[in-house]
């Protein structure tokens, strides 16, 4: 089986902070990671591969940094990994961009073989948007499964699979056939300790790249001008105000000063 | 041997690491790196000043093009008490032109780059993993077990440049326990100027060149330590390090006395109003030449601060790394030429380092320690008396010279007696022999 997995490079949101004088992003210093849900797909992806035989490939579309994210991949087992990085696709919105990495992956298909299941996280955590990965799908058309939290039965001999992803009311039990597309949440498993093998190969094995020459992608739609999202307007939420310290000589003290504070809010919510 | 996956496995990818690895894959030897930090200089600490010379024979011209924040060109002394310092240094336009004495580095930056040269030349770096203890087959390190899963590793030899704790070098009882009286805590902020600012606060009139400021004195109350202020490109390096022992009976904390050298009335001028970046701290081995162990045994050598190699009277340690790591491998290369990796034939490695100055300096400063440790208060009352006579001659009371002279000697003779004095000098110069 071969199982492909589309990743995104970002910078840590944990770690950036506002700059509430400009209203803009301090990425300075903020450390790249792999989109966390991205990562839960190659566990998944791996997990699989593990299972039923087969290998995990891997593409990123990013600058030449971004590299280290896909070295990270294959240090989670990944067997093939994929930078696709071209001057032509800065300033991608989601449309621009899925375009280029389903031209990609078509690349990857003809040098890798047919594709079983495509994966991706449910979105990243700088854009937010969960738009890349379905957009990747359509073009393929092929069955798209998002916020999958449990890939339960695989059946290579009829090329089916059965998921469970989430809904507003609650858990869908699915099953699609192969080859499929799932977007996943971060449930879907937890990341395990790779054995030193793994990231011993991933040290040794480069990391093929990909770009407007070897690929069949055509400029014309890619990039800035080819991405019809534009910002219109950009603004910082409010800065939190600093929380209220209570001081007080001993435990008691400090408690029945939060309890006089907080009594009318639990009067309004009927609790006292 | 039963298994072999590499020809040496280098355990810690800090300074005295790659310049191991650096060495052995330039030589064509199969080398791994073992990191445990996320990348190279993730976990790495130190004050910020790194020398040029044991780097520059190993990738000449390295300055070029390495992530280096200035070169000095300045490096001050201050005696400091709670109210003043009193300053020596020296400013020299032959630090000022290539090949350079020194750098300010951003560790973070610098190990990082380091790795990528190091990985250019062949050898494999894995981060991320951890090496718990040393494989030994009939009584030889033959490999490594780490916290990975299928995470034994074997090879002809083990370098161990696993920093200051080296749990490798403690687990094959070549070190002992470190004591609390022999090493110092550091602690340290970067914090964040405009390149304007720090030019026109150190006096520099090229964003190149750096100065350092080097703290000790009474202002320590007694405590052995060293405060330092190096110059990066757009920020500042602040720190201190104190000797353990010395905090505890103190009872001080090492942020506390960070802050108060930040407030410190000759320090705040230089640091104002900056942000800080980053808050590091690390330990730093201070027992010099007598804490230095055993650095071979049966296929296994060990360098760096894992060696205890840090020169903390003229700041250095990343240079005695670079060196040691280099003089490590080239033991190897040897080693390999016979097939032989006994102790035998890899303490030539230890001998290497005595006939270099690292050794050398480590052993004239040999009973420093000791001596600091039994007299703190030369660390204390010396500086006060010269910080109180250069006031008392630079202020213009009235009183006349010959008098102030008169008064300077009275107080030497009183705080010291003539004895005294001599006494330290002589224990001083025969310490120092």
């Amino acid at each position: 089986m071969h199982f492909l997995v589309f990743i995104k490079q970002v910078p840590d949101a944990a770690q950036v902070r506002v700059d509430y004088e400009t209203g803009t992003l301090i990425r300075e210093g903020v450390p790249a990671i792999i989109n966390p849900f991205d990562k839960h797909a190659i566990e998944a992806a791996v997990r699989l591969k593990d299972q039923f035989g087969g290998k995990v490939s891997v593409v990123c579309m990013g600058p030449p940094m971004a590299e280290d994210a896909l070295k990270e991949a294959m240090s989670m087992g990944v067997d093939k990994a994929f930078l696709l990085s071209d001057r032509i696709f800065a300033g991608s919105d989601t449309l621009a961009t899925s375009y280029a990495l389903w031209a990609a992956a078509k690349q990857i298909i003809k040098e890798e073989g047919p594709v079983d299941i495509f994966f991706a996280g449910k979105q990243a955590i700088d854009g937010d948007t969960a738009q890349t990965g379905p957009g990747i799908a359509t073009r393929f058309n092929v069955p798209l499964i998002t916020y999958v939290v449990d890939v339960k039965k695989l059946d290579p001999e009829k090329k089916t699979v059965e998921l469970v992803r989430l809904v507003e009311s609650g858990q869908e039990v699915i099953q699609t056939t192969m080859p499929c597309f799932l977007t996943v949440e971060e449930e879907l498993n937890t990341l395990s300790y790779a054995p030193l093998p793994y990231l011993i190969r991933a040290a040794k094995t480069p990391v093929k790249v990909l770009n407007s020459k070897n690929t069949e992608i055509e400029a014309e739609y890619c990039g800035l001008k080819n991405s019809p999202t534009k910002v219109r307007k950009a603004f910082t939420p409010p800065k939190r105000e600093r929380g209220e310290m209570i001081e007080g000589d001993s435990v008691d003290s400090i408690i029945n000063q939060l309890y006089e504070k907080i009594q009318p809010v639990l009067k309004t919510m009927g609790k006292v | 041997m039963s298994k072999k996956d590499f020809d040496v496995i280098v355990v810690g990818a800090g300074p005295a690491g790659m310049a191991a690895a650096y060495v052995l894959a330039k030589a064509g030897v199969d080398v791994i790196v073992i990191e445990r930090g996320k990348f190279p200089g993730s976990k790495n600490v130190m004050g910020g000043i790194f020398y040029r010379k044991p780097m520059d024979d190993l990738i000449p011209e390295f300055y070029k093009e390495a992530p280096i924040e200035r070169h000095i060109v300045e490096q001050r002394m201050w005696l400091m008490d709670d109210v003043s310092h009193f300053s020596m240094g020296i400013k020299t336009q032959k630090h000022n032109s290539e090949p350079y004495n020194c750098f300010s580095v951003l560790r973070a930056q610098f190990d990082k780059w380091f790795s990528k040269k190091v990985i250019e030349a062949g050898a494999l770096l894995i981060n991320e993993t951890v090496v718990t203890e040393p494989i030994i087959e009939n009584g030889k390190v033959v490999g490594v077990r780490t916290d990975r899963p299928q995470g034994d590793l074997y090879a002809d030899c083990v370098i161990a440049a696993d920093g200051v704790q080296s749990f490798l070098a403690k687990s094959l009882g070549l070190r002992k326990k470190i004591t609390p009286n022999k090493v110092a805590l550091g602690v340290k902020e970067i914090i964040g100027l405009s390149e304007e600012q720090v030019n026109d606060r150190f006096g520099i009139k090229d964003s190149n060149e750096g100065v350092t400021i080097e703290i000790t004195g009474p202002f320590l109350k007694g405590m052995e330590g060293m405060a330092w202020v190096y110059t990066n490109k757009n920020s500042v390096s602040i720190g201190i390090g104190v000797i353990i022992d010395d905090l505890i009976n103190h009872n001080m904390n090492p942020n506390d006395l960070l802050e108060s050298l930040k407030n410190h009335s000759s320090v705040l001028p230089l640091i104002e109003g900056g942000e800080t970046r980053e808050y590091l701290a690390h330990v730093i081995p201070e027992g010099g030449y007598k804490s230095v162990p055993k650095m071979y045994t049966d296929g296994f050598m060990v360098a760096g601060d894992a060696a205890m190699l840090v020169d903390s009277i003229h700041r250095e340690g990343s240079n005695l790394a670079v060196e040691s790591g280099k003089l490590a491998a080239r033991t190897y290369l040897e080693a390999k030429e016979s097939g032989d990796f006994s102790e035998k034939t890899l303490s030539r490695y230890q001998e290497k380092l005595e006939e270099t100055y690292i050794l050398q300096d480590l052993r004239y400063y040999r009973n420093l320690p000791e001596l600091l440790e039994e007299k703190r208060y030369l660390l204390t009352e010396y500086p006060q008396f010269l910080i109180d006579a250069m006031t008392e001659i630079y202020t213009v009371d009235g009183v006349p010279k010959p008098e102030k002279f008169k008064k300077i000697k009275g107080e030497l003779k009183s705080r010291f007696g003539y004895i005294g004095l001599a006494k330290d000098l002589y224990t001083i110069w025969r310490k120092l022999r």
